[in-house]
């Protein structure tokens, strides 16, 4: 979680440092890490192949020349083997996570929340997509373009709009909503939301389930970022907003309190 | 207005800063009439509460006169008198819907920062950290209630501000301490630490139907306060063993459900003590348990030991092998202070307690910050501070 979440004018945080800081960072960045992995496992195994080769005909050269390739060769082996790239590391460049995710299927997140109404009330106010960005952070606004199409406007990374539109391909009353971007689309993405009654009558579960598809490599982890940092625990802050405007019909803020 | 802010370890002040706005349909603004300094405040004073940032301000416990309102708050009018719980709740989510009200889902806006501390979000509170919410306190001149709808409660003509305004935190936390060590008739009750908290325990152990209740402590005044407001047995801590001590009094068999009023920042000088205050000074260590591995040490068999004393973060060294072997049952956390009210108001309104007795000092709030040294080192007998902006 990012400082400016609780803390729009960056006052200094005081007291105890490391308490405040494990909390607001929970996870190191991956990116950032100096001794985690960040190369990818495709990646690794060129590194240890393309590492000992090198390593091997630099050694037999027995010359300066050799002796560089051999450290080459050496440093691309550690790199293989480890999944630690210094240079990547310098560079804050991480293709592991990257590496995996294109390898399967992009950026996938599923996120559920219990809300306590029923799942036609949560269906009926997801189904008019203008409602989204009320509670979706990154969203500007959502229109209509047509039954099925609608036009998505969102945040970019240095505060430039990204567009695109997008089809609802599958629309179950009461019950699924699922949604993809046209063809053509800067960002492809799709996204389906399941509306499940909660056992003991304890409301709606919503479960959510996003995928987008990067081009991949650093572009992709760009584009990622259009969805912040970490897509999932921004998804869990769009469904706690959703409940809370549900159930309580407010969001509840501290922007604007007054302070010291 | 003024209003007082947390500027650092033991660095508290009186500064001016903005009013406040109504930010929310179903926020109110309050005009503070009376607000006290709680135990709890001192977790924070001492900066062991993570995520306070400078410029905070504090206080949980205040009354006052409903002076604006949000469009949708329709059961409150200007001028109404209330009370207002220290623990914020929506009224609407499960938990509150079951009366769980500090375990409301909605009322902090921090949620994912708790979440990732303690696995789910307690409810927001006022002046207590950005962990829980990070909501300006009541420690002022005026204060924004959020779900003012729900929370704040009118008090009945001819009582008095320093009679109801315990029954924000101190009293329902004493009180809802009691109910849970489930008391059966005949049962003993030991309650560890003789501030506000620990008084009200002992007062309502004989409530709801203890024979005996014997407090622990170490602090004379508080000690006599034990006795003479509360009507218990005392042990000085400080003078005998107080495992032995419990053990004796009850006929070898320990009392039948333990309090642990005083939390995480336990006081003493035995081993594990020294022990916690290093591990806490090394930051390896959050809280120091010395009270609650007591507490587990002493409770009969098949007892109860009820936590009404803030715990932060984590504890070292805490006997579960004991507790897991006499069978406890733990009951702990933070107070429901809305499902005790009515009751509780009722009880103060028949006169069967004056809650105002344990007030030992009254100041105006621009005394604040010298208020807060004084409780801390619990010098002049301070034992409840109420202050009036």
């Amino acid at each position: 979680m990012s400082d400016t979440l609780i803390n729009p004018e960056k006052r200094q945080l005081a007291g105890t440092a490391e308490h405040s800081t494990r909390i607001e960072t929970p996870k190191p960045a991956a990116s950032g890490e100096s001794r985690g992995t960040n190369v990818g496992n495709m990646e690794r195994l060129l590194s240890v192949a393309s590492g000992s080769t090198l390593a091997l005909y630099g050694l037999s050269r027995r010359s300066v020349g050799g002796i560089a390739l051999a450290a080459i060769g050496g440093a691309l082996l550690h790199r293989g083997a480890t999944g630690h790239c210094s240079v990547y590391s310098s560079l804050k460049v991480n293709t592991a996570d990257h590496a995996n995710s294109a390898e399967t299927s992009g950026i996938h997140v599923e996120k559920a929340i219990t809300i306590g109404k029923s799942p036609g009330e949560v269906y009926k106010f997801w189904h008019n997509l203008t409602n989204l960005p009320r509670f979706m952070d990154h969203l500007i606004a959502v229109t209509a373009t047509g039954p099925k199409t609608s036009h998505w406007v969102a945040k970019g990374p240095t505060g430039k709009e990204v567009s695109w539109d997008a089809e609802i391909i599958v629309d179950e009353p009461n019950s699924r909503i699922a949604w993809r971007s046209m063809e053509g689309s800067d960002i492809e993405n799709a996204g389906s939301v399941r509306f499940v009654q909660a056992p003991g009558g304890r409301g709606c579960e919503v479960h959510v389930t996003l995928q987008y598809y990067p081009p991949g490599g650093v572009i992709g982890a760009t584009i990622a970022k259009l969805f912040g940092e970490e897509p999932s625990q921004q998804i869990t802050d769009d469904l706690r907003r959703l409940k809370r405007l549900l159930e309580t019909g407010e969001i509840p803020t501290i922007d604007g309190q007054s302070h010291g | 207005m003024k209003a007082l802010c947390w500027h650092g370890r033991n660095d508290v002040r009186i500064d001016n800063v903005p009013d406040p706005k109504i930010l929310n349909p179903r926020d109110a603004i309050i005009k503070v009439t009376a607000t006290a300094i709680c135990g709890s405040d001192l977790h924070l004073y001492n900066a062991f509460i993570p995520t306070l940032m400078e410029g905070d301000i504090l206080g949980h416990e205040f009354m006052g006169e409903v002076v604006e309102l949000g469009s949708a708050v329709k059961n409150l009018q200007k001028g109404d008198r209330v009370v207002v719980p220290f623990t914020i709740a929506c009224g609407n989510c499960f938990f509150c819907q079951k009366t769980m009200w500090s375990l409301c889902d909605n009322s902090n806006p921090n949620a994912g920062m708790a979440e990732k501390m303690y696995g789910f979000t307690p409810s927001g509170l006022f002046g207590f950290s950005h962990l829980l919410g990070g909501y300006a306190g009541g420690q002022a001149e005026y204060v924004r209630v959020p779900f003012a709808d729900v929370g704040p409660y009118k008090v009945p003509e001819g009582l008095r501000d320093d009679q109801v305004l315990f029954l924000t935190d101190i009293f329902p936390t004493g009180y809802q301490a009691a109910e849970n060590c489930n008391i059966q008739p005949g049962d003993t009750v030991a309650v560890w630490g003789c501030g506000p908290v620990g008084q009200f325990a002992i007062r309502s152990a004989y409530m709801l139907g203890a024979e005996r209740v014997i407090a622990v402590d170490r602090y004379p005044e508080r000690l006599q306060m034990a006795q003479q407001f509360g009507g218990a047995e005392i042990i000085n801590y400080e003078q005998v063993d107080v495992g032995d001590t419990l053990k004796e009094m009850t006929g070898g068999r320990g009392p039948d459900s333990c309090i642990d009023a005083v939390g995480m920042e336990a006081h003493g000088f035995s081993l594990d003590n020294i022990y916690d205050k290093g591990m806490q000074m090394a930051r390896i260590g959050t809280d120091r348990p010395h009270v609650l591995r007591q507490a587990i040490m002493s409770c009969r068999k098949g007892g109860t030991v009820s936590i009404p004393g803030v715990y932060g973060g984590l504890l070292n060294m805490l006997p579960i092998g004991a507790a897991h072997a006499k069978s406890l049952t733990f009951k702990m956390g933070q107070t429901h202070v809305h499902r005790y009210l009515p009751r509780l108001m009722d009880s103060i309104e028949m006169g069967q307690i004056d809650p105002s007795m344990i007030i030992t000092h009254r100041v105006p709030l621009a005394d604040a910050p010298a208020a807060y040294a004084m409780f801390k080192s619990k010098t002049d007998d301070c034992v409840k501070v109420v202050m009036t902006p």
